[in-house]
């Protein structure tokens, strides 16, 4: 299977108002050239769920900047100044999570799991709904899987057969999110042989993978 | 100012063991880093997605994506290792960081904690506040005694929460402060300052512990 396209043909498939995962944290592990094309193509009403929103410049929160994004599902909010004036005018949708939960929902998303029991938030405003479980004598917040229409992500190195490699702090959400939404696109910041990612240093394996963009910065 | 910073970051390093997997939040706590003492050799985790932290590098010297949960540069000390964002979680949920040392709006006499957001004028998000104060084992609030004069070590927090009754210490410049069963126990006294100080600087009940003793830094 061929999953080399070019950013044209990958982008096509993000329509207005779709679910899109997007990897990094504050920016670091970002795919930043996916983000240039999403606001070149002007795509919107998009959910977007990632770590956080960035900075005004950098990460999702140029999406942000962009109002290309009616609803964030994100733990943090306070580096991007336009996401919390956005949200106080009533311009966007935020729903904040603790950052342990939001990585466990997508884990259960792309694992088959119907999601997770957490101790994090109880007591808390991030209860409120949620259904609680007693297991072994220990109460629980059950919090529920979360899935995408498209995954973006970002490698330092990428085979063609989608394998990844992650440096140092990109990695964080990206591995998570290969495996919880209908499409994965990785940016390459270098695309590699098949073969040259040693099978014990792949980070994300590539059956998760369903396109690659050469290119990422 | 930087004086009471220093002083509270100091005897915070006290309390941390040799071996021991600390969390340091933004701000004040990671100055602890500073003044861990000779001989004790400790594994800084950062919740983007890594353990064994070193400091921030001289000038020119910045690794690309290697960044800290603030998202400044930072180095690694020998045998760092690097995960995903749902081991992180796993790392901090799951019992396996022994302190975490954050900052604090408001803190109570029962060890609940309020640091994540005031309704209405400042809403950041908790990021992984929430996680590190519901799963370390050990939870230090490292903050200065009183915002502008005002209280910050109450009766009740009246913000909303980020844990309930999680807190185990308190340090200020003024003290050193534990939540016990039977309430807030003043351990230690900055004998620059008399309990009668204290006392006037808290709004908690505080039970003075018998000998009190001087708070060393």
């Amino acid at each position: 299977m061929h999953k080399i396209k070019t950013i044209e043909e990958a982008m096509g498939h993000i329509k207005d108002g779709m679910t899109l995962m997007i990897g990094g944290f504050l920016g670091t592990g970002t795919p930043e050239t996916f983000i240039d094309a999403l606001i070149e193509r002007g795509v919107k009403d998009l959910t977007v769920i990632g770590n956080d929103t960035g900075f005004p410049d950098k990460g999702i929160g140029r999406l942000i900047v962009n109002k290309q994004v009616k609803k964030a599902i994100v733990s943090h909010i306070g580096t991007n100044p336009e996401t919390g004036r956005q949200m106080n005018a009533g311009e966007i949708e935020v729903v904040l999570v603790p950052q342990g939960t939001l990585a466990e929902q997508v884990r259960a998303g792309g694992a088959g799991l119907g999601g997770i029991l957490t101790p994090t938030g109880l007591g808390t405003i991030v209860e409120e709904g949620k259904q609680k479980v007693v297991v072994q004598g220990k109460t629980y917040l059950v919090e529920e899987p979360i899935r995408a229409d498209v995954a973006l992500l970002k490698g330092a190195k990428v085979d063609k057969k989608g394998n990844i490699y992650y440096n140092y702090a990109a990695r964080n959400f990206n591995p998570l999110m290969a495996m919880a939404a209908d499409l994965v696109i990785v940016e390459a910041e270098t695309l590699v042989e098949t073969g040259e990612i040693h099978p014990n240093e792949v980070m994300t394996p590539g059956i998760f993978v369903d396109m690659i963009v050469e290119g990422g910065k | 100012m930087d004086n009471i910073r220093e002083i509270i970051a100091k005897r915070v390093a006290k309390e941390l063991k040799d071996g021991d997997v600390v969390n340091l939040g933004i701000g004040l706590p990671t100055l602890v880093a500073n003044y861990i003492p000779e001989g004790v050799d400790i594994i800084l985790q950062s919740e983007n997605g890594f353990v064994g932290m070193g400091p921030a590098p001289e000038a020119g010297k910045e690794e690309k994506d290697l960044v800290n949960a603030g998202g400044l540069n930072v180095t690694l000390m020998p045998g760092a290792a690097f995960f995903d964002s749902a081991t992180s979680f796993a790392i901090i949920r799951g019992g396996h960081v022994a302190a975490t040392v954050l900052g604090a709006l408001q803190v109570d006499q029962k060890g609940n904690l309020a640091n994540w957001m005031i309704p209405g004028k400042l809403v950041p998000g908790m990021g992984g506040a929430m996680d590190l104060v519901s799963g370390a084992k050990k939870v230090i609030v490292a903050m200065e005694h009183t915002a502008k004069g005002k209280a910050k070590i109450l009766k009740e927090c009246t913000l909303p929460l980020t844990a309930v009754a999680e807190v185990d210490l308190i340090i200020t410049e003024m003290g050193v402060m534990a939540v016990k069963p039977e309430g807030l126990v003043l351990l230690e006294i900055n004998p620059a300052y008399t309990v009668e100080d204290i006392k006037a600087a808290t709004e908690a009940e505080l039970i003075i512990a018998d000998p009190l003793k001087d708070m060393t830094v």
